[in-house]
């Protein structure tokens, strides 16, 4: 067993652990903290498939970022877990069952049918560059789906924002366009005040003396 | 015994259907839900990383790309939606999101 097939083992059995962990956690934290751990383990196998830019990507955008926002979601929700995990272990027969046949008939499948043991024979620039490979090709043949890609970060970006954003009733922020538009007649307005009033009528004697 | 592309592909597959156990067993709780979808994306990359590398092709990577830029989205909105449904309903119970009468 020489060491890449050791390092293959390693990273496959803590990948499926912590990815097993991840839907059986009670803790959501417990959750996210393991699906970080999953993130990394196939970042190191894609290491090992030689898809540095990927593997790299992953880490910086998945674990950096993706996750980190997972984490304070979890933090900042209020969440009774013991109504949530009611009824938790119901259906674990029927999702064991299902699980099992759907992993080992994929298995099968794909042990038999792709004995591919060695990999293709790759150019030694894409070899040596990952990362430029992929890019020329990004850049080249894939320009217009990038730029859709693009988009479709922007467009999430302002959806999230829209949904999440709250208009506070206790603000006291000012309208910008009433402010300039206001007229020196609606700060200050002239009233007619007579110098002399004429003292309200006595009649409420009643009540006096009672208070008395 | 050398590892062979099998090997990644069954990764794969123990992965998603391991995923797909997550989603039976946590019905009511919609993080885990959501955490339970990127496992399955994960799955499906690690197979076009896989195929990438043992046909030669740097297309699936390029694709990997694209399903990573999708899947980044999806949660971000996945997330608030969240927020906002745990805002309205104070819980984030599945079987309570039934104002639509659906």
């Amino acid at each position: 067993m020489d060491i890449q097939t050791g390092f293959f083992y390693l990273f496959a059995g803590v990948l499926l652990f912590s990815a097993f962990r991840v839907v059986t956690a009670r803790n959501p934290v417990h959750a996210v903290l393991y699906l970080m751990l999953a993130f990394s383990q196939a970042s190191g196998l894609w290491f090992m498939l030689g898809a540095e830019f990927l593997a790299i990507t992953l880490v910086l955008v998945y674990l950096g970022a993706v996750m980190v926002l997972f984490l304070f979601v979890v933090m900042m929700l209020d969440i009774n877990m013991d109504t949530l995990r009611a009824g938790f272990w119901k259906h674990f027969p029927l999702a064991a069952t299902l699980g099992a046949v759907v992993a080992f008939e994929m298995a099968a499948v794909l042990m038999s049918g792709f004995r591919l043991a060695t990999p293709a024979a790759v150019d030694a620039a894409v070899q040596a560059n990952n990362a430029k490979a992929l890019g020329v090709l990004l850049y080249t043949e894939y320009l217009m789906p990038i730029q859709i890609a693009a988009a479709i970060l922007l467009v999430a970006m302002v959806a999230a924002i829209a949904l999440t954003l709250r208009e506070r009733k206790d603000s006291k922020a000012i309208d910008p366009s009433i402010q300039v538009r206001v007229k020196a007649r609606d700060r200050v307005s002239m009233v007619q005040v007579p110098v002399t009033q004429a003292a309200p009528a006595v009649q409420d004697t009643p009540a006096q003396e009672k208070q008395a | 015994m050398s590892i062979g592309l099998g090997h990644y592909l069954s990764i794969g597959a123990m992965l998603f259907a391991l995923a797909v156990v997550g989603i039976f067993l946590n019905r009511k709780n919609l993080i885990v839900l959501l955490m339970a979808i990127e496992l399955m994306l994960l799955a499906v990359n690690i197979n076009f990383v896989a195929f990438s590398r043992y046909l030669g092709d740097m297309h699936g990577q390029v694709f990997v790309f694209f399903i990573l830029t999708v899947a980044a989205a999806e949660s971000a909105i996945g997330l608030a939606i969240l927020v906002l449904l745990f805002r309205n309903k104070n819980s984030i119970d599945v079987q309570d999101l039934n104002s639509l009468k659906g």
